[in-house]
């Protein structure tokens, strides 16, 4: 196996390191504790391991997200049951002086909490492990082996069947069969095609597919590589938001160091196959998360969805055939492929296997990057891994699904995660955003939010979202002024209608969403807002 | 297009046994057979692109509603062009459109060759019952030939697609998104000091409202010709063959 | 058109320089408009219709399909920014953390809406839709750093701060 004894010398340099050293010391360096000044932590703790003669004993390294990112800059010695929060550069003297002692108690949090103990991490499991702009890191974590081993030992058909078996779903938002998707792919015709991979994290409140590529980015090209194979890719393209500078720089990074080590470019790994892959950068628009507008988008033109079909895998970018999948999902293909599609199955609810990663953040005391089984209850994710609402204030809903979302309110806490369940509550799983409100939040304001969100990132291409979205914000605004009749709650509601019928893509077709699922929970809190009493019978009501 | 290849398919149009072309799209179809399905930003001839959402149809066994103009037909397709929701959903999208902009017909220079009035006319609106938003819109003077309102614009790219498809001139193109769109020549600079454009006035015919008028039409006079457009699309595909 | 016919000699402009690398990169193709228009922003602080006219002319496009792009994308900015810039976060974990009052705030009391630049052009305040670092809701980026967990009062302060320095 000459492919794996390559992979083995590449990792070589971190297995000696790791064999050498005592103690190791782990510094979060994901964009969120930056901006809390980890960089700053790194760089003292190296210069004082340094001035200690530390050096070959004690290792210091960055590595990617550890989760709790509201206490960063957070540090992680050893494995031990502890971790550091909110360290400055002043505490590393400290943190040395403790190495072979007790823990810096002022610094401590437990990590025998829920909030790590109910997490399984695929997606992550490298996240606060390696360091992200080292190649031998991720190849000493067994990285690039299941590349390896899909170019030595398996057929394009295996893969997909393996992926098919896995019960891997897109993790984008809809949930599409990833295996089905794949393999339409493989059968299209034609001589060129592309795997593209969709890190256009529009939806506010989702950050994983970020943390995913500033922790991790080689899994995504490991992950985007399996798949290309499968379905007979040799060009990639990373379509990421320009407002994601580190995941960018770490990607672009890690694109470099995988061509010149001979993983990925031309011939892979020594193979026949060929895999170039190249960074996109997205200009802020929400709409190109939707494939035929992201396409669009990569084509260097203005991001509006085109009518499907002709869906992507039949003529997608540049009219090729082309696979679209998000960052989340390629970077649970290399561990899939690497346990097998029984691991991953072994996961999860009947119909939505693996894990889920969530950003979770508003009021809840455990804020956060979180990797759960499919199946987990809100109320888990809330009160137990989430540690609850700060101050103990009543719960009041958590928001899924970004802007095409929905709201789900206490009654339904105890519903497990998974696609069908959060689509009956008329919400979505959505790419991961999962937002907790407690009572302060009045449920018209948040629907107003997404509105005016939406109506702001409509393309304005089909007239339903183009123009019914800004009446919708429109009424939403006089509700909430107190100035509303029971007509306009009504004209509110076709539109809805309208809207979810009608517009041209899905992200039109599901604007209403926040709205209808705010009127369905929480109808009271608009009609308090109406000025007349009397409730107009409808036809439609009369009817029924 | 008379590849000896495409396979011919039989279908139902509003309980109608119809046959057609495996490539042809609902619309094209339908229009074949005496069926009009309301139509705004489609135009033969041009690229259709499914934005107006007026020739959404339904299909027997599938509760999606498609765009005729770009969905192609399928062997024992039952499609059905009229329902009570259909209509409902064709009046409240013509509402937003008049709601959208300024379209006061009587004194609009086309008033009565207006595809947006005949089509408001002919599907029975009669009442807005969305606010009017009342942007105030530039009024473009400086061709020498042209005018462009864009307070009667509707966005259905026509001008655009005429331009960049027929002309080969690309002068137009919307810019900006969402409500805020508009359609514009070259760096959103004054139509008369563009460099691209070759006056042929297609855009002015093919526009379905008063938006793009000839200079010196009085209220009501602005009749348009679109002769031109399946003759030029034909001319077009004889030299490719 | 007839920039169409003799591009634009090369100005000897070292920003342009830049741009022209970025389409070289990307061989001159119609898909590199995009990646094109951040190198403009990144070298000229924003989109000026001058270099807009000498990039359609090198990768060969329409002036109205550049305007097109340029002005569809929130990033772009068409007008030039302030000596320092605020970019507040409007993302869901800031709006429920509160970056309605941080907005209020700046806008009062630097008399600049969003969107706009003060009338001394020391300060931009912008908004982006989100900036993924929810755990420290609400954020705001100033000068490309970003600054987490404010309140109204800790971000003028902050702001003041960054406005001083250089003065």
């Amino acid at each position: 196996m000459l492919i794996n004894d390559e992979l083995q010398q590449i990792a070589q340099p971190i297995l000696d390191e790791e064999a050498g050293a005592e103690h190791s010391i782990r510094v979060c360096v994901a964009a969120g504790c930056i901006s809390s000044g980890s960089d700053k932590v790194l760089k003292e703790l190296k210069a004082q391991v340094k001035e200690r003669g530390l050096e070959g004993r004690c290792l210091v390294k960055g590595v990617g997200c550890m989760g709790p990112c509201a206490g960063g800059p957070v540090v992680r010695v050893d494995d031990g049951d502890v971790m550091y929060h909110n360290v400055g550069s002043d505490d590393a003297g400290e943190i040395l002086d403790s190495l072979d002692g007790e823990p810096v108690k002022r610094l401590a949090q437990s990590m025998d909490t829920p909030f790590f103990k109910r997490q399984v991490k695929i997606a992550l499991e490298n996240s606060g492990v390696i360091d992200p702009e080292r190649l031998e890191d991720y190849v000493a974590h067994e990285g690039y082996h299941a590349l390896a081993r899909v170019l030595t030992q398996m057929q394009p058909w295996e893969i997909i069947d393996e992926v098919t078996r896995s019960g891997l779903r897109g993790r984008g938002g809809a949930g599409y069969p990833a295996g089905l998707k794949w393999s339409t792919v493989a059968k299209a015709g034609g001589t060129k095609k592309y795997a593209v991979c969709n890190a256009d994290e529009g939806d506010p409140g989702a950050f994983m597919d970020r943390s995913v590529l500033e922790s991790d980015p080689h899994r995504v090209l490991e992950g985007m590589a399996i798949a290309a194979m499968a379905v007979g890719a040799d060009q990639g393209y990373i379509y990421v938001r320009a407002e994601y500078p580190l995941a960018i720089k770490r990607l672009e990074k890690a694109i470099k160091q995988s061509e010149r080590a001979g993983i990925l470019g031309k011939r892979v790994l020594g193979t026949t196959y060929d895999f170039h892959v190249d960074v996109r950068l997205g200009a802020g628009a929400f709409v190109c998360g939707e494939e035929t507008a992201l396409l669009a988008s990569i084509e260097g033109r203005r991001g509006t969805p085109r009518p499907r079909p002709p869906y992507p895998a039949e003529s997608g970018l540049f009219g090729q055939s082309t696979l679209i999948n998000n960052v989340e999902t390629y970077a649970n293909i290399p561990a899939l492929i690497r346990n097998g599609a029984d691991w991953f199955s072994s996961m999860g609810t009947e119909t939505s296997k693996g894990t889920k990663v969530f950003a979770l953040a508003g009021k809840v005391n455990n804020t956060g990057l979180i990797e759960v089984p499919m199946g987990t209850t809100l109320r888990d994710i809330v009160y137990e891994i989430g540690g609850g609402i700060p101050e103990d204030r009543p719960f009041k809903a958590v928001q899924t699904g970004g802007p095409s979302g929905g709201c789900i309110p206490a009654d339904h806490l105890d519903s497990p995660v998974d696609y069908e369940t959060l689509s009956k509550l008329g919400s979505i799983m959505g790419s991961g955003g999962m937002i907790v409100m407690d009572e302060s939040s009045n449920m018209v304001d948040v629907a107003k939010y997404f509105m005016e969100f939406t109506t702001s990132e409509s393309c304005g291409k089909c007239v339903p979202c183009r123009v019914g979205t800004t009446h919708m914000e429109n009424l939403l605004t006089k509700i909430l002024s107190g100035e509303a009749t029971h007509h306009d709650l009504q004209l509110l509601e076709e539109l809805c209608d309208l809207l979810q019928n009608t517009s041209l893509c899905g992200l039109g077709q599901a604007a209403p969403n926040p709205v209808v699922s705010t009127l369905r929970y929480f109808r009271h809190e608009y009609q308090a807002l109406l000025t007349d009493d009397e409730v107009e019978t409808t036809a439609q009501e009369e009817a029924e | 297009m008379s590849d000896q290849t495409v396979s011919i398919k039989t279908l139902k149009i509003d309980g109608r046994d119809v046959s057609a072309r495996a490539d042809e799209t609902i619309l094209a179809v339908a229009q074949q057979n005496g069926i009009d399905i309301p139509t705004l930003c489609h135009l033969d001839g041009l690229t259709p692109v499914g934005a107006c959402r007026l020739c959404l149809v339904e299909i027997a066994g599938s509760n999606k509603l498609l765009p005729a103009c770009v969905t192609t037909v399928r062997e024992g397709m039952e499609v059905f062009t009229e329902s009570e929701k259909l209509n409902r959903y064709r009046k409240m999208i013509l509402e937003l459109l008049f709601s959208e902009r300024n379209h006061i017909c009587a004194v609009c220079v086309s008033n009565g060759h207006c595809d947006l009035q005949d089509l408001a006319v002919r599907l029975g609106v009669d009442f807005i019952r969305y606010p009017y938003l009342h942007p105030v819109e530039k009024v473009d003077a400086s061709h020498d030939r042209f005018v462009q309102d864009d307070n009667r614009c509707v966005l259905c790219g026509r001008c655009v697609r005429v331009c960049g498809e027929l002309e080969g001139a690309h002068t137009w193109d919307f810019m900006g998104r969402g409500v805020q769109t508009r359609v514009i020549t070259d760096l959103d600079t004054p139509w008369g000091e563009s460099d691209s454009c070759t006056r042929c006035g297609k855009c002015v015919h093919v526009c379905p409202t008063g938006a793009l008028i000839e200079k010196g039409r009085s209220v009501a006079e602005m009749a348009k010709r679109r002769q031109f457009l399946p003759y030029l699309t034909l001319m077009r595909q004889e030299d490719q063959q | 058109m007839i920039d169409y016919v003799h591009p634009e000699v090369p100005t000897q402009d070292k920003r342009w320089r830049l741009v022209q690398a970025e389409m070289r990169k990307h061989g001159n193709a119609h898909s590199a408009l995009i990646q094109t228009l951040h190198a403009v922003q990144d070298a000229y602080g924003y989109l000026d219709p001058e270099t807009l006219e000498r990039v359609a002319a090198n990768l060969r496009l329409p002036l109205s399909k550049v305007w097109g792009v340029a002005t569809f994308y929130q990033h772009f900015r068409m007008k030039p920014s302030g000596k320092h810039t605020c970019v507040l976060c409007t993302g869901t974990a800031c709006y429920i953390k509160g970056a309605g009052e941080l907005q209020r705030a700046v806008e009062e009391y630097f008399k600049v809406k969003l969107g706009g630049t003060t009338e001394d052009g020391e300060l931009s305040f912008l908004s982006a839709r989100c900036v993924g670092a929810c755990g420290l809701a609400p954020v705001v980026v100033v000068d490309g750093e970003a600054v987490g967990k404010l309140t109204p009062e800790a971000l003028i302060n902050h702001l003041e701060g960054v406005i001083d320095a250089d003065q």
